[in-house]
C-alpha cells in the first residue's frame, strides 16, 4: 500500500510547517507566522488571479496557523471559492476550512449553502460526501433550514451510493439534534427503519444511530425497529467469526454494530411478540456463553471487542429486569471479572454490578461478592477503581450487611484519597442512618466519622445527627455520654466540639448524675475547647452555656463570669459580643420560670428530606453539562461557609426563625399556624387548607386547588367579575377557554389580560428551556358592557415538567378605579397525563424498576375528611391517571398509572395510595421516570395528594417512612421524603 | 403506548470530542462534536492533558472528566482521547480508538507523530470517514482504506 509522503502535493505548506517546527522560540514562531500572513494577504489582494492550487495552498496554511492557536481574520472568501472548484483536493481544503472556522457571517453562509446545494445535487458521491460532512460538522440552524428536507430523500433514494447513505444518515442525525423541529421524517420513517436490513453493514452502523435517536422521540412510529434489530443481532451473534469478513474485528463479528443494536433495544420494553422475545433471549444467552469460551486470540483487542458486546448485553438485561436467570448469569460473569487481571475489566464489572444490585432478582447474587469488593476497596491501585468499589458497597448495602459495610468504609476513610473523602463521608452517614437498628450504633458511627475525617464532614452530616438525637429520646442519654467521652481526646475536631456543645447543651443533664461528668466538669470540658474554635463554633458554645445555666443552676455563677469577661462581652466579633451581652443579661434578669421557658429543650425537628441525601445528589449532579455547573457548586459551597454558618444554635435560642433555620432541612417548615406565604412552593399551597383570602396585592389562588382534578368551572368571583374556565387537554397540548363576566350594570373600560409563565425570567439564567408556553390567541375587547360576558382562548403547550402554574393578570377600570387582579391558572402537570392500563405484573415490575431514589416520592398525611372510596376514586380519576383494579394485592389500596406528555419527553408515572383507616392517614407513593429536577419530582405527589384530599394543615410532628407504626400517633402527621441520588440512571 | 427507557441518556450518547495530544500537551488533532467556544476548547484541551498524562499503565483506560468520561489509549508519545457520556460503552470506544489508529498506520505506512503534523488536513478526512456527527460511521478498515486511497488518487 503506498504510503503518503510528507505534505505531498503542497510543497510550500511542508516547507512552512518545517520552518515553524524549527523555530527556537515563541517569538521566532510569531515572527515567521506574521511574515507568512503578510505574504498570503498580499497574494490574495494581488492583481493576478490565483490558480486553484495556490489558493488551496494558502488557505491550508491559514488553517494551519489557526490550529496553532492564532487568530485568522481573512481568507474566508477564498475558502468559499474553493468549494466551487471541481477538483477534489481543492474542495476538500475549502470544506475543511469552513468546518473548522465556522463563521456566522450571513453573506458567506448563503454562499456556502449554495455550494453545498450544488454538491448535493452533483450525483458525484465524493462531492456529496464532502458536502454532507460539512453539514454534519457545522450543524447550524441555517444549514438545517436549507437542507433538512433534502437529506432524507438522499438517504432513502434507491440509487444513492452506500457511502453517501452513511454520511446522510449521520448528517440528518446532527441536524435533528440541533433543530428537531425542522427534521420531519413522516413518510420516510418506515424506509429509514428498514435500513436496519441493508446489505451494507456500514450503512446499518450509521443508520442505527439515527434510528436510535429518532425512536427516543417517537417510540411508536419506530417500534418496528425492535424486531428488525433482534433479527439483525441474531444473525451477527450466530455467525462464525469469519463470516462477516470486513466487519470482523479480531475474530469478533461486528462488535460496534452489535453494541449499537443492543443499545437501540434499550429504548424499548421487552418485545411483546413471543417469537421475537425468544430470539432475543437466545442472543443474550449466546453472548453470555461466548464469554465462557476460550478466547480465539490472545490479543487484548479480541477480548475487549467481545466484552464490549457482553457489557452492552448486560445493560439490556438490567434494563429489562425481568429475566431472573439472565440477571443471575450476568452477575456471575461480572463476579469473574472482579478478579480479572485487567484493571479495565475489574473497573467495568464493579460499575455494572452497581446497577445489578438494585434489581430484586440479582441483589442477593451481588451480595455474595462482598469480600472481593471490600478487597478491591483496600488494594486497588487506581483510585477510580476504588471509587467504583465504594459505590458498589453502597449499592449492595442492606440491613443484613450494613454494619460490616459501614465498618469497612470507615476504615477505608482513614487512608482514602482526598478527592473522594467527602463523598465517602456522605455515604457512610446515609447508610448509618438508613440501616440503623439501634441508634447508639448510628451515633457511634457519625462520631467516628467526625473523628476520622472531621474536615470532610459537612454541615449537613452533623446537623443530621443532631436532628436525629433530638427526635429520638431513646438515644439522647447515650449520645450525651458518647460525645462527652469523645471530647476527652486532647485534640478533637471542631465538628466534634459543635456536636458536643449542642448535645450537652440539650441533654447534658442526662449524664450529670455521674460525678465524672458533673455539670461543672461538662462545662469545663467544653470551655477548654472554646479558644481553639472558630467564631461560629464559639457562638454555638455560648448558646450551650446559657442552656447550661437553665439545666444546672449551680453553674450559673461560673458561666456568668465567663460571659462577663472582656474577651466575650467586648469581643470584636459582633455576633459573639451580642450573644455574650444578651445571655448575660438574660441569665441575670429572667426568673427561673422565664428562663426555663425560653431555654426549653428543642422540639423535635419535622421529618423532611435528609439534607445529606440532597448533598450527595448535588455532588454527583445529574448528567448535565458544562463548567457553569462546576462554578455553581463552588458558589454554593461558599455560601454555606459564609452566610449560613450559624448552624442549629440559632434555633436553639428559640428566638424568631432566622434564615439559617433552612440549614436544618426544615426549609418550608413555617412556624406552626402561620399562613403559607411562599408563593413559589406548590407544596405549601396545596397542603394548606384553601386558606384565608390572599392579600389583594398577591396572587389569588383560591380557586386553583379545586381545578387540579377538574377542567371546567368558575375560577374566580367577586362583586364585579366572574371568571369561568373550560379546558381540554390532549397529549402535551391544551386549550383553555376563559369567560369573563361583568356582574355589574356598568361598563368595564380598558379591559386587558395577559398571561405569564413563572420561570420566564429565570429561564435566561438557568437554562434556555421554558417549562411550558401559554399564548392567548387574541387580545380581548377593551370594553365589557354591564352584564356582558366575553371569551378568550389560551393555547398551552407543555415543554417539560414544571411545578409553577401560569399567571393570568387582568386589569380594567370600573367607575374610574383601576382594578388589578392576578390569578393562578389551573394548569398543573397532571393535566398532561395520559392514562395507562397495565397488568399487576407490569405495574410491579415497573414500580420496582423505578427504585432509584430520585424517581420516588412519598408522603404520609392525615385525612381531614372521611376516606370514602368513591370520593377517593373520583379524585384519582380526575388526576388523569388510569385507576387500576385488581393490581394491588391489598384491595384497600389504590394504584394508578399514567404518562405525562411533554414536548421533550414522556414521563411514566405510577402512584399508590394506601389509606390507613384506623389512623386516618394516607400514605402516598409515586414514582416517575426522567424527572431530572428534584423539585419537579416533588411537585407531583403534592398535586396528587392535594387533589385527592385537601388535608394537612401544618408541618408539626414527624414520622418516618421506615416506621409507619408511629404514623397517626401524633395528632397531625405528615411526611414527605424525596430522595434523590444524582445517579447515572434516571 | 410509551416506553420506560432512560431517554435522556440514550439521546446523550455521542462523542463530545476526539483529541490527539502528545506527552508535552501539543494537540495533534481536535475534533469537536459539540458547540464550545475557543476559550472553552483550550481549557478542555489542557484539562484532558492534565488528567490523562498522570495515569500509568496499571490504571484503567477510562477517567471521569467533568460530567463525562474520557476513554483514552496511549500509543508511543501520543494520547488518543475520546470524550463520551458516562453511561456509554467504554470498551467499544477503546477499540474504536485502536481501529482508528490501525487505519492511520496503514494509510501513513507506519504512522508517526510527524505524519499527523504534516498531513493534518488528511487526518481530518480519515476521522470523518470513521466518525461523523459524534457517532461511529464506518468500522471496516478495508472499506475505509479503500475509500481513502480512492480519494488520494483524485486530483
Amino acid at each position: 500500500m503506498p504510503a503518503v509522503s510528507k505534505g505531498d502535493g503542497m510543497r510550500g505548506l511542508a516547507v512552512f510547517i518545517s520552518d515553524i517546527r524549527n523555530c527556537k522560540s515563541k517569538e521566532a514562531e510569531i515572527k515567521r507566522i506574521n511574515k507568512e500572513l503578510a505574504n498570503i494577504r498580499s497574494k490574495f489582494k494581488g492583481d493576478k488571479a490565483l490558480d486553484g492550487y495556490s489558493k488551496k495552498k494558502y488557505v491550508c496554511k491559514l488553517l494551519f496557523i489557526f490550529l496553532l492557536g492564532h487568530d485568522i481574520d481573512f481568507g474566508h472568501m477564498e475558502a468559499v471559492n474553493l468549494l466551487s472548484s471541481n477538483k477534489y483536493t481543492e474542495k476538500q481544503i475549502g470544506y475543511l476550512f469552513i468546518s473548522v472556522l465556522v463563521n456566522s457571517n450571513s453573506e458567506l453562509i448563503r454562499l456556502i449553502n449554495n455550494a453545498i446545494k450544488n454538491d448535493l445535487s452533483s450525483r458525484n458521491p465524493t462531492f456529496m460526501c464532502l458536502a454532507l460532512h460539512c453539514i454534519a460538522n457545522v450543524g447550524s440552524r441555517e444549514m438545517a433550514e436549507a437542507f433538512a428536507s433534502e437529506i432524507p430523500r438522499i438517504l432513502v433514494a434507491g440509487d444513492t451510493m452506500d457511502s453517501v447513505k452513511q454520511s446522510a444518515a449521520l448528517c440528518l442525525l446532527r441536524l435533528y439534534k440541533t433543530s428537531p423541529d425542522l427534521v420531519l421524517m413522516g413518510e420516510w420513517t418506515s424506509r429509514v427503519v428498514h435500513l436496519l436490513n441493508d446489505q451494507h453493514m456500514g450503512v446499518v452502523t450509521a443508520a442505527i444511530s439515527l434510528i436510535t435517536c429518532l425512536s427516543q422521540k417517537n417510540p411508536d412510529e419506530f417500534k418496528t425497529c425492535v424486531s428488525l434489530a433482534v433479527s439483525r443481532l441474531s444473525r451477527i451473534v450466530s455467525s462464525a467469526s469469519t463470516d462477516l469478513q470486513d466487519y470482523t474485528y479480531y475474530f469478533v463479528p461486528a462488535p460496534w454494530l452489535s453494541c449499537k443494536l443492543l443499545r437501540l433495544l434499550q429504548c424499548y420494553p421487552p418485545p411483546e411478540d413471543g417469537a421475537v422475545k425468544g430470539r432475543l433471549v437466545e442472543c443474550l444467552e449466546t453472548i453470555l456463553n461466548k464469554a465462557q469460551e476460550p478466547p480465539k486470540s490472545k490479543k487484548v483487542q479480541h477480548s475487549n471487542a467481545k466484552n464490549a458486546i457482553l457489557f452492552e448485553a448486560i445493560s439490556l438485561i438490567i434494563h429489562y429486569d425481568s429475566e431472573p436467570n439472565l440477571l443471575v448469569r450476568a452477575c456471575n460473569q461480572l463476579g469473574q471479572f472482579l478478579q480479572h487481571r485487567e484493571t479495565n475489566l475489574r473497573y467495568l464489572a464493579l460499575e455494572s454490578m452497581c446497577t445489578l444490585a438494585s434489581s430484586e432478582f440479582s441483589h442477593e447474587a451481588v451480595k455474595t461478592h462482598i469480600e472481593t469488593v471490600i478487597n478491591a476497596l483496600k488494594t486497588e491501585r487506581d483510585v477510580s477503581v476504588r471509587q467504583r468499589a465504594a459505590d458498589l458497597l453502597y449499592a449492595m448495602c442492606d440491613r443484613s450487611n450494613a454494619k460490616q459495610i459501614v465498618a469497612e468504609m470507615l476504615s477505608y476513610l482513614e487512608t482514602a484519597d482526598y478527592s473522594i473523602r467527602e463523598e465517602m463521608v456522605l455515604k457512610v452517614a446515609i447508610l448509618a442512618e438508613k440501616y440503623a437498628v439501634d441508634y447508639s450504633w448510628y451515633v457511634d458511627t457519625i462520631l467516628n466519622l467526625i473523628r476520622i475525617a472531621g474536615d470532610y464532614v459537612s454541615e449537613e452530616v452533623w446537623y443530621r445527627v443532631i436532628q436525629i438525637v433530638i427526635n429520638r429520646d431513646d438515644v439522647q442519654g447515650y449520645a450525651a455520654k458518647t460525645v462527652f467521652e469523645a471530647l476527652q481526646a486532647p485534640a478533637c475536631h471542631e465538628n466534634m466540639v459543635k456536636v458536643g456543645g449542642y448535645i450537652l447543651g440539650e441533654f447534658g443533664n442526662l449524664i450529670a448524675g455521674d460525678p465524672r461528668s458533673s455539670p461543672l466538669v461538662q462545662f469545663n470540658l467544653l470551655h477548654s475547647k472554646f479558644h481553639l474554635c472558630s467564631v461560629p463554633t464559639r457562638a454555638l458554645l455560648l448558646s450551650a452555656y446559657i442552656k447550661f445555666i437553665n439545666l444546672f443552676p449551680e453553674t450559673k455563677a461560673t458561666i456568668q463570669e465567663v460571659l462577663r469577661c472582656d474577651s466575650q462581652i467586648r469581643n470584636s466579633d459582633v455576633e459573639l459580643q451580642q450573644r455574650a451581652v444578651e445571655y448575660l443579661k438574660l441569665s441575670s434578669i429572667a426568673s427561673t420560670d422565664v428562663l426555663a421557658t425560653v431555654l426549653e429543650e428543642m422540639p423535635p425537628f419535622p421529618e423532611r428530606e435528609s439534607s445529606i441525601l440532597a448533598k450527595l445528589k448535588k455532588k454527583k449532579g445529574p448528567g448535565a453539562v458544562s463548567v457553569t455547573e462546576l462554578e455553581d457548586n463552588k458558589r454554593e459551597g461558599g455560601e454555606l461557609n459564609g452566610g449560613s454558618d450559624r448552624g442549629p444554635d440559632t434555633a436553639a435560642m428559640a428566638s424568631t426563625p432566622s434564615p439559617s433555620a433552612d440549614l436544618l432541612g426544615i426549609r418550608s417548615a413555617a412556624p406552626i399556624g402561620a399562613a403559607p406565604t411562599s408563593a413559589g412552593s406548590l407544596l405549601v399551597d396545596v397542603f394548606s387548607e384553601a386558606g384565608p383570602a390572599a392579600p389583594s396585592a398577591a396572587v389569588n389562588d383560591d380557586g386553583f386547588l379545586r381545578f387540579v382534578c377538574k377542567n371546567n368551572g368558575v375560577l374566580f368571583e367577586n362583586q364585579l367579575l366572574q371568571i369561568g374556565i373550560k379546558s381540554e387537554y390532549r397529549q402535551n397540548l391544551g386549550r383553555m377557554y376563559l369567560f369573563y363576566g361583568n356582574k355589574t350594570s356598568v361598563q368595564f373600560a380598558s379591559f386587558s389580560t395577559t398571561v405569564s409563565c413563572p420561570g420566564e425570567l429565570q429561564s435566561h439564567i438557568l437554562s434556555m428551556d421554558f417549562y411550558f408556553t401559554c399564548s392567548l390567541t387574541k387580545p380581548v375587547e377593551p370594553l365589557v358592557e354591564g352584564g356582558a360576558q366575553i371569551q378568550q382562548v389560551l393555547n398551552i403547550e407543555c415543554i417539560t415538567d414544571f411545578s409553577d402554574a401560569p399567571l393570568l393578570n387582568i386589569k380594567f377600570r370600573y367607575g374610574g378605579a383601576l382594578q388589578n387582579l392576578t390569578l393562578k391558572l389551573p394548569v398543573t402537570i397532571n393535566k398532561f397525563f395520559q392514562p395507562t392500563e397495565m397488568s399487576s405484573h407490569d405495574f410491579f415490575q415497573r414500580w420496582k424498576q423505578l427504585s432509584q431514589p430520585q424517581q420516588e416520592a412519598q408522603k404520609i398525611f392525615k385525612a381531614n375528611h372521611s376516606m370514602d372510596t368513591e370520593v377517593l376514586k373520583a379524585k384519582l380519576l380526575g388526576l388523569g391517571m388510569a385507576l387500576l383494579d385488581n393490581v394491588d394485592p391489598n384491595p384497600e389500596n389504590y394504584v394508578c398509572a399514567g404518562v405525562i406528555q411533554t414536548k421533550s419527553q414522556q414521563v411514566g408515572c405510577l402512584l399508590r395510595l394506601e389509606p390507613n383507616a384506623q389512623a386516618q392517614v394516607l400514605h402516598i407513593d409515586a414514582t416517575a421516570l426522567c424527572l431530572d429536577k428534584m423539585n419537579h419530582c416533588a411537585s407531583i405527589p403534592p398535586v396528587i395528594s392535594g387533589a385527592a384530599l385537601k388535608t394537612c394543615k401544618t408541618r408539626h410532628g414527624h414520622t418516618s417512612s421506615e416506621d409507619k407504626s408511629c404514623v397517626g400517633k401524633e395528632s397531625i402527621s405528615q411526611e414527605l421524603r424525596i430522595l434523590q441520588k444524582g445517579d447515572k440512571q434516571d | 403506548m410509551y416506553c420506560y427507557c432512560k431517554k435522556h441518556h440514550i439521546l446523550e450518547l455521542f462523542i463530545r470530542f476526539i483529541l490527539i495530544q502528545n506527552r508535552a500537551g501539543k494537540t495533534r488533532l481536535a475534533k469537536w462534536y459539540m458547540q464550545f467556544d475557543d476559550d472553552e476548547k483550550q481549557k478542555l484541551i489542557e484539562e484532558v492533558h492534565a488528567v490523562v498524562t498522570v495515569r500509568d499503565a496499571k490504571h484503567t483506560n477510562f477517567v471521569e472528566f467533568r460530567n463525562f468520561k474520557i476513554i483514552y489509549r496511549r500509543y508511543a508519545g501520543l494520547y488518543f482521547c475520546i470524550c463520551v457520556d458516562v453511561t456509554d460503552n467504554n470498551l467499544a470506544y477503546l477499540e474504536g480508538i485502536h481501529n482508528f489508529v490501525e487505519v492511520l498506520n496503514e494509510y501513513f505506512h507506519n504512522v508517526c507523530e510527524l505524519d499527523l503534523v504534516f498531513n493534518f488536513y488528511k487526518v481530518y478526512t480519515v476521522v470523518d470517514e470513521m466518525f461523523l456527527a459524534g457517532e461511529i460511521r464506518e468500522t471496516s478498515q478495508t472499506k475505509v482504506l479503500k475509500q481513502l486511497l480512492m480519494l488520494q488518487s483524485l486530483e
